[in-house]
C-alpha cells in the first residue's frame, strides 16, 4: 500500500504535522477517515497478519481474511473512539482488539465469510508470509503463548522501521542524497561492521569526515521520518514523547 | 535489497536512530558505543579541537530530574579525580530536549580481563594490577571509594595505559563544598565498544543502609548486605584482592605459572571476611604486591624455612651462582696444585 509521502518536510528533529490516526478516524470527513485507515494499515497490517498466523495458528488465507477484516471491524464500529491514550498504548489497543475480533470470528465459525461483500485491500501477503516463513525458519526463536505480546510490539517496530527507510529511500532519490542511503544501506542496514569509516572512505573517494556527515544526515533524516509517521499514531503529544524515548532513547 | 528489516537490523537502526544532535554545540555525533543503565555513551567529533570524544547521554525519561542530577554528579566525581589512570571529563551540558551529558575522553582499549589473557609473565600481570593500585589509592586519598571494581571496569589501552572506568558507584566519604557527605551515582557502561557493557551491575538511587550497590563477585560482605555505614577503603580492597584474583589466574590449560602461596596469600587478605583482617589501605596491598615483586617477604604471609630458601635462592640466583663457581674453581685449584 502506497503511504502519502507529501507531508515530508526537509530540516528539524522532530516531525511538524500534528495529524493524529485517532482523531482523523473520528472526523465526519472521509477523506480524513480514509487517510486514517491508510496509516493505521500501514503501520499495522504485517504485524497484525504475523500475530494471527502464529498465536492463533491460522492457514495464511484465514490469517489475510483475519487481517483485512480486523481492520474493517475497526473502522466500522468505530472503535478507534473508544481508544483511550491515558489507559494504553494504541498497539496494545489493536491487538486487543485483534484478540477479541479473532476469537469471536472462532465462535461463530459458520457465519458469512468476509470477502463477499467486504472491500478487499491490496496487500502484499506472500510477501509477508515470506518473511514469516524466514523469521520462523529455526524453532526455537517461534513464540511461546505469552511472547505473543512482545512478538507483536516487535513487529510493530520493524513494521515502522520498514516505512521509514522506504520514505527514507524516495527522500534519497535526489542525486546528491543518494550517496547518503547507500552509506545507510551498507553500515546501518546490513551491518557489515567489517568495513570502517576509513575504508568506505577510501573505497569511495571521500574523506572520514564526508562519510560521517553523510552517514549523519541519513540517520537523522531516519529518525525524523519513524518520529512523523510515530506521531501520527499516537493521540497526544505526550505518548508521542514517550513512544520517541522509547524507540531511540531507552529500552522498551 | 529486500524491505525485510531482520531483527538485528532493526537493533542497529534503533541504535543508529538513537544518536543524538548537539545543535549549539561544538559535538557532532559519530556512532553508538555502549549503552547502560540509564546512559548511552557516543562517539562524536569535537569540532573546535577536532579530536574524538566519548559523550554519555541520560536517556531514560526523567520528570524530576533526578537521574539528571546523577549522571552530572558522577561527572563531577570525574572531573575531581585527575589522574593519568582516570578518564578525564572535558565538559558537560544539556541537550535541546533537557537531557544532560558529559564529554570525556575517548578510550580505545579491551578489559583488563582480556588483555592480560595474552601476557604470560606474572610480574607483568602484576605492574598492571599496581598501576590500578596507584588509581584507586589516589581516588582514596581523594575521599572518592569506587564501588565496583571488576574486570569490566578497567581497561588497558593501546599503549599500555591502565583506565580505570565507571565510577557510577562512586561514593564521596568527605563533604563538598555545598555540604553534602555522600554521593551516588548510577552505573552505566564502560566507555568503549570494545569493552563489553555489564549490565548485571546493580543500579541503585541510594546509600542508606540496606541499600544493595556493585557487581556480585567482586563486592565486599559489607556492600552485598547494604551496610553502608561501614564502607571505606577496605571495600575496594576487597573488590582489588578479587580483581587480583582474575588478573594472575593461569589461562585454562596453560602451565605458565601457578599462583605461588605468597600472592594466593595477598589475595586472601585482601578479600577478608572480616574488614580488620583485609589490608588497611590500598597502598599496603601495593607494597606487598611491590615486596613480592622485589623477591622481599610479604607482611600476608608468614613463610616456612623451605619457602624462605627458595624465595632467598630466587632474589640472589646470580650472585649464588657465581659465588658457588667461584668456589668450586678454587676448589678445583687447591685440588690441581696439590704435588
Amino acid at each position: 500500500m502506497a503511504f502519502d509521502h507529501s507531508f515530508l518536510s526537509e530540516g528539524g528533529n522532530f516531525p511538524q504535522t500534528r495529524w493524529s490516526v485517532i482523531a482523523a478516524a473520528g472526523s465526519d470527513d472521509s477523506a480524513e477517515r480514509s487517510r486514517a485507515l491508510d496509516v493505521l494499515f500501514t503501520a499495522y497490517w504485517k504485524p497484525v497478519y504475523k500475530y494471527i498466523r502464529l498465536k492463533f495458528a491460522k492457514a495464511p488465507d484465514q490469517a489475510q481474511d483475519l487481517t483485512q477484516g480486523v481492520f474493517m471491524e475497526l473502522f466500522e464500529r468505530d472503535l478507534l473512539s473508544r481508544f483511550d491514550a491515558g489507559k494504553s498504548r494504541l498497539r496494545t489497543y489493536i491487538r486487543m482488539c485483534v484478540d477479541s475480533f479473532v476469537l469471536n470470528e472462532i465462535k461463530h465459525a459458520g457465519r458469512q465469510k468476509r470477502g463477499g461483500d467486504a472491500v478487499h485491500l491490496a496487500l502484499d501477503f506472500p510477501g509477508a508470509e515470506g518473511e514469516l516463513r524466514a523469521q520462523t525458519i529455526d524453532p526455537a526463536s517461534i513464540p511461546s503463548p505469552e511472547q505473543f505480546e512482545e512478538f507483536f510490539e516487535k513487529e510493530w517496530i520493524r513494521s515502522l522501521f520498514s516505512s521509514a527507510v522506504e520514505d527514507l529511500r524516495q527522500v534519497c532519490e535526489v542525486p546528491k542524497r543518494q550517496a547518503a542511503f547507500s552509506l545507510f544501506e551498507i553500515y546501518d542496514l546490513c551491518g557489515d561492521e567489517t568495513v570502517s569509516y576509513a575504508q568506505l572512505a577510501e573505497q569511495r573517494g571521500l574523506s572520514v569526515s564526508e562519510i560521517t556527515n553523510q552517514l549523519a544526515w541519513a540517520r537523522r533524516e531516519f529518525r525524523r521520518l519513524v518520529q512523523q509517521r510515530l506521531r501520527s499514531l499516537c493521540a497526544t503529544d505526550e505518548e508521542f514523547a514517550r513512544e520517541s524515548r522509547a524507540l531511540f532513547g531507552g529500552k522498551l | 535489497m529486500s524491505n525485510f528489516l531482520n531483527d538485528k537490523a532493526v537493533e542497529r537502526l534503533r541504535n543508529a536512530g538513537a544518536l543524538l544532535e548537539f545543535p549549539g554545540t561544538r559535538y557532532v555525533l559519530q556512532e553508538f558505543l555502549a549503552r547502560g543503565g540509564m546512559g548511552t555513551v557516543y562517539a562524536a567529533q569535537d569540532k573546535t579541537l577536532n579530536r574524538r570524544v566519548a559523550i554519555k547521554v541520560l536517556d531514560s525519561s526523567d520528570p524530576h530530574g533526578e537521574l539528571q542530577e546523577r549522571l552530572l554528579r558522577e561527572a563531577r566525581v570525574l572531573a575531581k579525580l585527575e589522574h593519568p589512570g582516570i578518564v578525564p571529563v572535558h565538559d558537560a551540558g544539556t541537550l535541546a530536549d533537557g537531557r544532560v551529558f558529559y564529554v570525556m575522553k575517548f578510550v580505545e582499549g579491551s578489559r583488563v580481563d582480556q588483555s592480560v589473557a595474552s601476557v604470560s609473565s606474572l610480574p607483568e600481570r602484576l605492574r598492571l594490577f599496581l598501576r590500578i593500585c596507584e588509581t584507586v589509592s589516589f581516588a582514596h586519598s581523594r575521599g572518592i571509594l569506587h564501588r565496583d571494581l571488576k574486570p569490566a571496569n578497567v581497561m588497558v589501552g593501546a599503549f599500555g595505559e591502565v583506565l580505570v572506568m565507571d565510577w557510577g558507584l562512586a561514593k564521596i566519604l568527605q563533604p563538598d563544598a555545598a555540604g553534602r557527605s555522600e554521593e551516588t551515582i548510577v552505573s552505566t557502561a564502560p566507555l568503549s565498544d570494545t569493552v563489553a557493557a555489564d549490565t548485571a551491575t546493580q543500579i541503585t538511587s541510594a546509600t542508606q543502609d540496606g541499600t544493595v550497590m556493585g557487581t556480585p563477585g567482586f563486592m565486599s560482605p559489607e556492600q552485598a548486605q547494604g551496610k553502608s555505614s561501614l564502607l571505606d577503603a577496605r571495600t575496594d580492597i576487597f573488590s582489588l584482592g578479587k580483581l587480583l584474583e582474575v588478573m594472575v589466574k593461569p589461562a585454562k590449560n596453560s602451565t605458565a605459572f601457578r599462583i605461588p602461596r605468597a600472592l594466593g596469600a595477598i589475595c586472601e587478605k585482601a578479600c577478608a571476611e572480616n574488614l580488620p583482617e583485609r589490608y588497611g589501605s590500598v597502598s599496603a596491598l601495593a607494597a606487598d604486591i611491590s615486596q613480592y615483586l622485589d623477591g622481599m617477604p610479604v607482611s600476608a604471609h608468614r613463610e616456612n624455612l623451605w619457602e624462605w630458601t627458595q624465595r632467598f635462592y630466587i632474589r640472589y640466583q646470580a650472585a649464588i651462582l657465581l659465588i658457588t663457581v667461584y668456589l668450586l674453581m678454587r676448589t678445583l685449584f687447591v685440588f690441581l696444585g696439590r704435588p
